[in-house]
């Protein structure tokens, strides 16, 4: 059959919102974008991808762009939408829940709770985040330790489909078992099974107080001793984390979070079981944020919680027998954390590094957040075995018949 | 072949997987199986499988795709939505025979149990090592994990710890393929889609859960509860709003009106405070400075909106005492009225003020008593709707009521349903609440795990054959109830 041509396309496209042919920038994980269209609002996002079904056009959605190159890339992608127009606050305070559209900034959405006392009790592991972007990695940070990760904080949610109809499951109340709970699929898929285009979360009243209790060792079994204490005890905290930078000490953060004289008493009893423990009063600015820099390679695991800090020790030391410095850090309270790789490491070494991560855990996972394209051009496996990937395949299926929303981000190459 | 022999000619393929004394084809045997816990919806099961192992669940759902016949997984048969009603031209596969707790691991704070394992018993289990599973349905006694996962379960304290979805890292199912399938495990954020999160709360309708690791908690260090009584169902609701609005989280905030504390009082004499138009509970957990900072807050609020009487409990005797009578409020009401149907609904909280004003009015209208017992913490009603079977058309001037109640709760932008599941009970509301595009996409992603729509056909989603029909009432106690293994939420 014949195609139509670039710029009948880009009409066709043009009459649902303002569409541009991509630049440099619009790439995912290396893979060149060709048209960019930022529709005015979630009516326009669906007639355009309405449109874009028409056309046959591989779609990729975008937030700020933040988390653009996490996950594989893309096979093909004629087309990003842009959600920065699908954006919008309605909260209902009283009922601790707020409903936001996909572009809008995850700091400004925090911003506003904020300001009625309230949070939605996910950091923001990726400044410049959009709430799209937040939900569809599913990034969850510190906090998820009390209150989960990002989707079980997610009551309801708007999905535009792969031919653009809007489709919608749970609802504004917290309690609600009425259908399937969409949204928890939809959380985490890297925008391979629909557009998001509005999020209703739950919300929590801001804390009264806080407390962040820190101590520092040379030695994981010594950290890895602290944190089953921390277990044992009774203290309930907010947040576990560790941080072991590729040079120089471990260190444990705990996050008390309550009342003035709660968290007071709970710090001292956190105090007790670690050594040479100092207390301070707020937690520092990036505290929240994935180890490494921007270019380093991203990895995530997650493993039994009495696993955590051997793991780390041996992925440490096996990036230190391959000269590179390896980075942990995330929730040691949840067993989920990130390493980075340094850039630069050749690719073979991360492989290596990946593989030694996975075959050295009884159980648990560990995946490719983000990657230069040159690791994923060498063959990089971004996400190892994916038990129920054939269920995975026929939900891919069913959602996305023509496998053209965001191609081969995604596990076994959905 | 007729349906009927189909199923007649699966017989020895059956016994050849579960054993003779697996499989039940006698009436008398099959008749106990003929509903779950909402006994006005009854089907004799063509057949029912025992099964007492995953290997076993594989083949019987291999064999029922092999041939076409639907299949309906059964737990304890407590679900309240007629999600296990069997069908006359299927297999029922229940899992009362996979009873076993297979690890309790305290390191990594996880259980490993099979699907039929009471939930209570997690708890038992746990509890020395001081651990404990936080669901806790009503029907905790009696209620299988596996219909727990079914239904995303909660219980009174979910209002602070979540559902049954928030404590699920690893599940192994049966597909409506038969095919076993490892999701998750003892880590957290199994890779993939988030299979386990919506198969929690489908209903059976997706597969068969055959094993389950679940996260275990640390028993909180304090436990304390109060009860408050006030004039009116108005007073306590602005408690309930003040205490929310300070940022306290309970564990739990239950409360029970006029009508259902008279119900209580008659059935176990729970001594609530005389004259109470009111009663909440208010339930703190945690660390010990918390909970006695927190106390002392939620007693002045309480205070402060009009509470004539507060009673404080700090130890176990003493909490079983005043939970007494809210837990035993759906039962009670059995003394107080000859029938009555059990209604589940969810407004947002600021509209119960408002959405109980309209459930008294609505009963005012119709002659139609109403008892309110509801978790107001997360605006969970449970209306009992009492009316008397011995006079005509009374049962269907109840269940019109218990359907206005329904509408309701959709007009103030709740649900139809916060615990209970839609199953066949409310299969018919669905579209009160999702537009066609949405049922299309829960169809979709349904079919996707059950091509053949064999697994639980005709619930959860609705179907024009079943939606002309409406649901009955209840009459007198829930067996389990009246048998003393089960407490009413
Ligand atoms: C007295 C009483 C009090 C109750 N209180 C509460 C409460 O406080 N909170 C609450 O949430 N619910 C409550 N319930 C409802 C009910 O107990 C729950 O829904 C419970 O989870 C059902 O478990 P079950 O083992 O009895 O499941 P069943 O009734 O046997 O089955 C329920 C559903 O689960 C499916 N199913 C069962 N086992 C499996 C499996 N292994 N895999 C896949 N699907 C399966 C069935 O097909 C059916 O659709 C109460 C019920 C009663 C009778």
């Amino acid at each position: 059959m014949a195609y139509p041509s670039e710029s009948t396309e880009q009409a066709a496209l043009a009459a649902h919102a303002p569409v541009r042919a991509a630049t440099a920038a619009d790439t995912a994980a290396g893979t060149a974008a060709r048209l960019v269209a930022a529709p005015a609002d979630a009516a326009a996002a669906s007639a355009l991808l309405g449109e874009a079904a028409r056309l046959r056009l591989s779609v990729l959605p975008r937030g700020n762009g933040t988390k653009i190159d996490w996950g594989a890339p893309p096979r093909s992608c004629d087309l990003i939408i842009d959600t920065a127009a699908l954006s919008g606050i309605d909260h209902a305070a009283g009922d601790l829940v707020v409903r936001a559209g996909a572009g809008t900034p995850f700091a400004e959405l925090r911003r506003v709770l904020a300001d009625a006392g309230q949070r939605l009790s996910v950091d923001e592991v990726v400044p410049g985040s959009t709430v799209g972007g937040v939900v569809a990695t599913g990034v969850s940070g510190p906090r998820r330790m009390q209150h989960g990760p990002v989707r079980d904080l997610v009551i309801g949610m708007t999905v535009l489909g792969h031919d653009g109809v809007a489709a919608s499951s749970g609802g504004r109340v917290v309690k609600n078992v009425a259908g399937y709970d969409l949204a928890k699929v939809q959380a985490g898929a890297l925008g391979t099974l629909g557009l998001i285009a509005s999020v209703t979360f739950r919300l929590h009243p801001v804390p009264p107080a806080l407390r962040v209790v820190r101590a520092e060792s040379d030695d994981p079994g010594a950290v890895g001793a602290w944190a089953a204490a921390l277990r044992r005890s009774q203290v309930m905290p907010t947040a576990v984390e560790l941080d072991w930078p590729g040079g120089g000490p471990l260190s444990l953060r705990v996050l008390l979070e309550g009342t003035g004289q709660g968290v007071a008493e709970r710090a001292d009893a956190v105090a007790a079981v670690l050594d040479g423990a100092k207390t301070e009063d707020a937690v520092p600015a990036d505290w929240a944020r994935p180890p490494g820099g921007p270019d380093d390679t991203l990895l995530e695991f997650a493993v039994p919680l009495a696993e955590v800090l051997p793991t780390a020790a041996r992925l440490h030391d096996a990036g230190a027998a391959a000269g590179a410095s390896v980075a942990v850090k995330g929730s040691a309270g949840c067993g989920v954390l990130y390493a980075a790789v340094p850039a630069g490491t050749a690719p073979d070494a991360v492989q290596r590094l990946l593989l030694l991560l996975r075959d050295g855990m009884a159980a648990g996972s560990a995946t490719v957040r983000r990657a230069h394209p040159d690791l994923h051009a060498a063959g990089l496996e971004v996400w190892g075995e994916v038990p129920g990937l054939a269920l995975m395949r026929a939900v891919k299926s069913g959602c996305d018949p023509d496998h053209r929303l965001s191609p081969g981000r995604f596990a076994g190459g959905l | 072949m007729s349906q009927s022999d189909t199923l007649h000619a699966l017989v020895p393929d059956l016994r050849a997987i579960c054993g003779d004394d697996g499989v039940l084809t006698d009436t008398a045997q099959r008749r106990t199986y003929e509903s779950d816990g909402i006994t006005y919806h009854a089907e004799l099961p063509g057949v029912v499988v025992l099964p007492t192992t995953p290997e076993q669940v594989a083949g019987v759902v291999r064999l029922c795709a092999e041939h076409g016949v639907p299949f309906v997984p059964r737990g304890s048969g407590t679900g309240l939505s007629a999600g296990a009603l069997p069908r006359a031209d299927g297999v029922l596969i229940v899992t009362s025979r996979m009873r076993r707790i297979i690890e309790i691991d305290i390191p990594n704070e996880r259980a490993v149990v099979e699907p039929g394992v009471f939930n209570l018993d997690v708890t038992r289990a746990a509890a020395p090592h001081g651990y404990y599973y936080a669901p806790d349905p009503s029907s905790q006694q009696v209620c299988s994990v596996g219909g727990n996962i079914a239904e995303n379960s909660g219980g009174a304290h979910c209002l602070k710890y979540g559902f049954t979805v928030n404590h699920v890292t690893g599940l192994q199912i049966v597909t409506p393929q038969g095919e076993l399938v490892e999701l998750g495990g003892k880590a957290a954020d199994a890779p993939g889609y988030d299979l386990i999160g919506a198969f929690i709360g489908s209903e059976g309708t997706l597969g068969i859960a055959t094993r389950i690791t679940v996260r275990l908690l640390r028993s909180p260090q304090k436990v304390r509860t109060l009860l408050a009584a006030f004039d009116g169902m108005d007073a306590g609701g602005r408690a309930v709003s003040a205490v929310i609005g300070a940022g306290v989280l309970p564990a739990a905030i239950e409360m029970m009106d006029a009508l259902a504390i008279e119900a209580a009082e008659a059935a176990v004499a729970c001594r609530y405070p005389e004259g109470a138009g009111a009663v909440l509970i208010v339930e703190l957990d945690g660390p010990a400075a918390e909970v006695d900072s927190q106390f002392e807050q939620v007693t002045r609020l309480c205070r402060d909106e009009g509470a004539f009487e507060l009673r404080s409990a700090d130890d176990p005797a003493e909490r079983t005492t005043i939970w007494k009578g809210r837990k035993s409020a759906f039962a009670a009401v059995g003394r107080i009225s000859p029938a009555y149907i059990v209604q589940d609904g969810v407004v947002p909280r600021t509209a119960l003020g408002e959405v109980l004003g309209r459930i008294a009015a609505l009963s005012a209208e119709s002659g139609i008593r109403v008892a309110n017992v509801f978790h107001a913490g997360d605006g969970n009603l449970h209306p009992l709707v009492l009316f008397d079977d011995a006079e005509p058309g009374a049962g269907d001037r109840a269940e019109a009521v218990s359907a206005a109640i329904l509408d309701l709760c959709i007009e103030a932008g709740g649900s139809i349903t916060g615990e209970h599941g839609v199953g066949v009970d409310k299969v018919c509301h669905m579209p009160d609440m999702f537009g066609p595009d949405d049922l299309a996409a829960m169809d979709r992603f349904r079919r996707a795990f059950d091509p053949q729509g064999i697994a639980n056909p005709e619930k959860l989603l609705p179907t024009p054959r079943l939606c002309g029909e409406r649901p009955g009432a209840r009459k007198g106690v829930h067996p389990l109830v009246a048998s003393g293994e089960a407490e009413l939420f």
